[in-house]
């Protein structure tokens, strides 16, 4: 068997290396303090952000029952306020100890956007474009790996925890910017484990080679590497199989009051391991919590998801800063839209894509800011200070050092700048 | 409790022989299926008279005659012809989505003497899964893959009506027609569909997607480009053409008897430097001679498109089958073909046969499938002088690409069997086996819309591959469904169990090596559970190959 000159299969894995050093230790968290220290000496600034956490509120957050609560209002619906750590602003009671992170927190109440449709609201908020019928773009995720490649990273740099039925994407860019997709980290991480002995995939890896030479025979030398680029992807995920990094996946073994601060929920742990997948190194996590959707029995619906957002939000903030990654890494966490101000007849708040809220933080993102407001009675659609979808995603890119405003060039052969939006200076800490 | 067993002692053996039976039964049956199973009603014509598959050879050969020109000035050299069973398996994998089945395999190789690739097209033009297939591809065309709103739209009812439109061969002229000019609603007219998945937030349809898929779709035109500003980069295209031929679509409404056309209603447009909206004419962007002066919009609209004289009708359906069948259009990207030509070889040819031969879709396939392009090698018979790229994209060779992910999850799940899936199979497998598609499909990434954009493999869908549910269930010991096991089970020897894997997964034998090999890894199992595991490994191994991932 020989899939590289000189060495067998075996000789890949990262964990036969590692067997024989007795320092291994917390060896898979080296990636991220080479390259921060590389990066130190190289960017002038020194300051930009490098990675993106992104919490997706699925189905669409209510602004009135979380972040911008009109208590005492006929559109209120009998909320509760509670002070934050921002004076003279106040959340929906349920938010206590994410109103307690504030002051490294800023809060967008103005984010306006034109799609009042989940799936391609969903495209817009993840994208910063709205759905074209000629080409997908990628979404945040994949522009952060395709401008800032990384080639000490084993494990995927894009990843997507508890996805819904619209996972980010690589759009243009191409299925290897595809986010990777796993569910709650409780479970072990799907098809990363070889389902036979190792004798056996050592068996199966010689027989591919004997079919690998009939199929190479009068085609072009390098198909392999130049186009089909399959024993590279094989061996990239032999790779990730038996890497050290894999593990950042794995909360099982968290300390218990590490993981109980997150709360005791799938959502919960997925905050967990994005954080520690961050600290591996990974570039993007996106993590969904869906079930916002409440077009009936809006109160009830909202309160049950703000429980489980409020502890899971509140401990990811303070863990990044603990570990010393606030500073380097985004944290999004929204809806794909808001709710609307009237209350239906059965309780329930409809789709409300005029004025929604968002909270951003970390990667130069200032803390203890608020932009933008909406009208207390429900009856002016227009907020104040709009923020639109693509100046969020030219903020993002701006404070990861990205030229927002560059021109790739699509497969339609249409030019595209990564964003079009401008980025919002009053959100950034460093102007 | 623990009462003692009340059935006597005859019904017991009654049982047991019944047992037995079955076993006997199914281990003659399985071993006949493995190794020639019974031949279904084959005839041994082509599906079409002598006249007219001498005519659709004529043509052929005008596009060989084309293609040959080219190659002598590039100075490529054409490779081989490549075998049967490698058309064959072209063929399954371009109309059906799937390779074809090791019982499908054994039935053409019993068939003396005749064209087993012209054969097997008549066959699966008549097969279900073929017209399932294609609608499906052209349906991403038509109306993309998202479900839209469920009181105005099905795509499921628009696949169905398209898939019984290419089933009864229905003139391609027509189809377009009826999609671009449907009235009512979509439960009794599904081409209403095609309009109908526009619509967004309780308004009208969109006139400016409904113009973008026009263009696009029966045009191949990118049209919709100069939606916002006139042409750049060397377009020539004026933001007015597009929003004029949008505005065929300004009247278009629904009502409560479905859609119709509203005389009342117009399309307005706020063009780039303007202040104020303005009411938008319909104008098409050519050949204004050819367009109706009266009738509904969009009855004019349809009429213009599918005109005899509209030749770009005619070539973007032409390059869009040519992408089915070869994986690659032939002008990329598969929706952009110049209007003024320069055009490749064989695409007038095609253009002018299928116009004046009623827009006959099948036809068009037959004539494709015939040419020396779609029957060429991938692969050079002489080692020291391998295909090249430059070879490839002249058509000197067949283009090796690679399978979308339902044909991957089709094959995966068809190699598991060794006989046929397909719609004499019982209902309750088709079921599972179009969620185990869709489940796939989602990991494995889907491609959107349909395109031809080649990439190469990434680490999600290796892993899915290597370690992955379908990869797994299919290819382990499980005697009831699984073709591995059966095959360990009931070849007669190593040799005979590593060419009905290879038939299987491959639609080829193996090589004197591949062979050697695999049978010294058969014939070192010492025990019933060993071989069935080396056979596993043997489907796994197949599985991962770059030969099963790739059209070739």
């Amino acid at each position: 068997m020989n899939t590289s000159p000189c060495h067998g299969p075996s000789h890949l894995t990262r964990r036969s290396l590692l067997r024989g050093t007795t320092a291994a230790g917390l060896s898979w968290l080296t990636p991220l303090a080479d390259i921060l220290a590389a990066e130190a000496a190289t960017a002038p600034s020194g300051k930009l952000a490098r990675s993106v956490i992104l919490l997706w509120l699925g189905g669409a957050a209510s602004q009135l029952d979380t972040f911008d609560p009109h208590p005492e209002t006929k559109i209120g619906g009998g909320v509760k306020a509670i002070p934050t750590a921002i004076k003279g602003v106040s959340f929906a009671s349920g938010l206590e100890q994410t109103a307690s992170v504030m002051q490294d927190v800023s809060l967008i109440r103005s984010m306006v956007s034109k799609e009042g449709d989940h799936e391609r609201a969903f495209y817009n908020i993840k994208t910063g474009y709205r759905p074209d019928p000629t080409l997908i773009h990628p979404s945040i995720g994949a522009i952060v790996c395709h401008e800032l490649p990384d080639a000490k990273i084993e494990i995927p740099t894009h990843v997507s925890i508890l996805p819904n039925q619209w996972p980010a994407r690589g759009g243009f860019f191409g299925a290897k910017y595809d986010a990777f997709q796993m569910y709650d980290p409780k479970s072990p991480v799907p098809d990363v484990k070889a389902r036979v002995n190792d004798k056996r995939l050592d068996q199966r890896m010689e027989g591919l080679s004997v079919v690998e030479q009939a199929f190479a025979r009068g085609r072009e030398p390098d198909l392999d590497q130049s186009k089909t680029l399959h024993q590279l992807s094989m061996q990239r995920a032999r790779k990730m199989m038996s890497s050290e990094q894999l593990k950042a996946f794995n909360v099982s073994d968290a300390p218990v009051k590490d993981l109980s601060a997150y709360g005791d929920t799938p959502f919960g742990r997925s905050c967990y391991s994005a954080v520690r997948l961050i600290q591996a190194g990974v570039r993007c996590v996106e993590v969904t919590l869906n079930g916002w959707d409440t077009h009936a029995n809006n109160f009830e619906g909202q309160a049950t998801q703000v429980k489980i957002l409020d502890a899971a939000y509140a401990s990811l903030i303070r863990d990044l800063k603990k570990l010393g990654l606030l500073e380097s890494t985004i944290v999004i966490c929204g809806g794909e839209f808001g709710r609307t101000p009237k209350i239906n007849n059965v309780g329930g708040r409809d789709h409300w894509p005029h004025a929604f809220s968002m909270l951003v933080a970390g990667g130069g993102f200032a803390g203890g800011r608020v932009i933008g407001s909406t009208d207390p009675q429900g009856e002016k659609k227009e907020p104040e200070r709009p923020v639109l979808v693509e100046d969020l995603h030219a903020t993002i890119q701006n404070l990861l050092g990205i030229d927002y405003s560059k021109e790739v060039m699509t497969p339609v052969g249409r030019p595209m700048a990564l964003s079009k939006g401008e980025p919002v200076k009053e959100l950034q800490a460093h102007v | 409790m623990n009462s003692p067993p009340t059935s006597s002692s005859w019904l017991l053996w009654l049982r047991n022989a019944v047992i037995l039976g079955a076993l006997a039964a199914a281990a003659f049956w399985g071993v006949a299926e493995l190794l020639a199973p019974p031949v279904v009603a084959a005839g041994r014509g082509t599906g079409v008279s002598k006249s007219v598959q001498a005519e659709i050879l004529q043509t052929s050969a005008k596009v060989d005659a084309d293609f040959e020109k080219a190659w002598a000035q590039q100075q490529v050299q054409p490779v081989a012809r490549a075998d049967d069973l490698t058309l064959v398996r072209r063929l399954s994998l371009a109309l059906t989505g799937s390779i074809p089945s090791l019982q499908e395999i054994r039935m053409l190789e019993s068939l003396k003497g005749a064209d087993l690739p012209q054969w097997w097209l008549s066959r699966l033009l008549q097969d279900r899964r073929t017209s399932d297939y294609l609608a499906e591809r052209l349906a991403r065309v038509y109306v993309g893959i998202e479900n839209g709103q469920l009181l105005i739209y099905r795509r499921r009812r628009l696949v169905e009506w398209l898939s019984d439109s290419i089933q009864q061969n229905r003139p391609y002229d027509q189809i377009a027609r009826s999609l671009i000019d449907s009235h009512g609603v979509w439960t009794t007219n599904p081409a209403v569909n095609f309009v109908s998945v526009t619509r967004e937030n309780n308004k009208g349809p969109d006139e400016v997607k409904l113009a973008a898929k026009v263009s696009r779709a029966f045009l191949g035109v990118r049209i919709d480009c100069v939606q916002c500003h006139d042409g750049k980069l060397g377009s020539t295209w004026k933001q007015t053409d597009f929003h004029q031929l949008a505005a065929f679509f300004g009247q278009a409404d629904f009502s409560l008897n479905g859609l119709r056309d509203d005389p009342k209603l117009s399309y307005k447009v706020r063009y780039l430097g303007q202040a104020e909206e303005a009411k938008v004419s319909p104008r098409v962007p050519w050949k204004p001679e050819m367009l109706p002066a009266r009738g509904e919009p969009r009855t004019r609209l349809a009429a213009w498109v599918t005109d005899k004289e509209n030749k770009a009708f005619a070539r973007t359906i032409v390059n869009r089958m040519w992408a089915l069948l070869f994986n690659r259009p032939l002008v990329s990207p598969v929706d952009e073909i110049p209007l003024d030509g320069p055009f490749p070889p064989g695409m007038e040819i095609l253009a002018d046969d299928f116009t004046t031969h009623r827009y006959d879709l099948h036809r068009l396939i037959r004539v494709i499938v015939s040419t020396r392009a779609f029957q060429m090698s991938s692969q050079s018979a002489d080692p020291d002088h391998p295909v090249t790229t430059a070879a490839e994209n002249a058509w000197a060779a067949f283009p090796v690409t690679r399978l979308r992910p339902e044909q991957m999850a089709g094959s995966v799940i068809q190699a598991a069997s060794l006989s046929t899936i397909d719609s004499d199979t019982h209902v309750l497998f088709r079921i599972k086996r179009d969620i185990d598609v869709s489940n796939f499909v989602k990991r494995y990434g889907d491609s959107g819309e349909d395109n031809f954009e080649d990439s190469g493999g990434t680490i999600p869908q290796r892993l899915l591959l290597m370690n992955g549910n379908m990869i797994t269930n299919n290819t382990s010991g499980n005697p009831l469904i699984n073709a591995s096991t059966r095959i360990s089970m009931l070849a007669p020897d190593t040799a005979s169990a590593v060419e009905a894997a290879y038939l299987s997964i491959f639609t080829r034998r193996p090589t004197v090596a591949e062979a050697e090999h695999f049978k010294g890894l058969l014939a070192s199992a010492k025990n019933t559970a060993t071989r069935s595991n080396a056979m596993s490994d043997l489907y796994w191994t197949l599985m991962n190959a770059t030969e099963f991932s790739w059209n070739h």
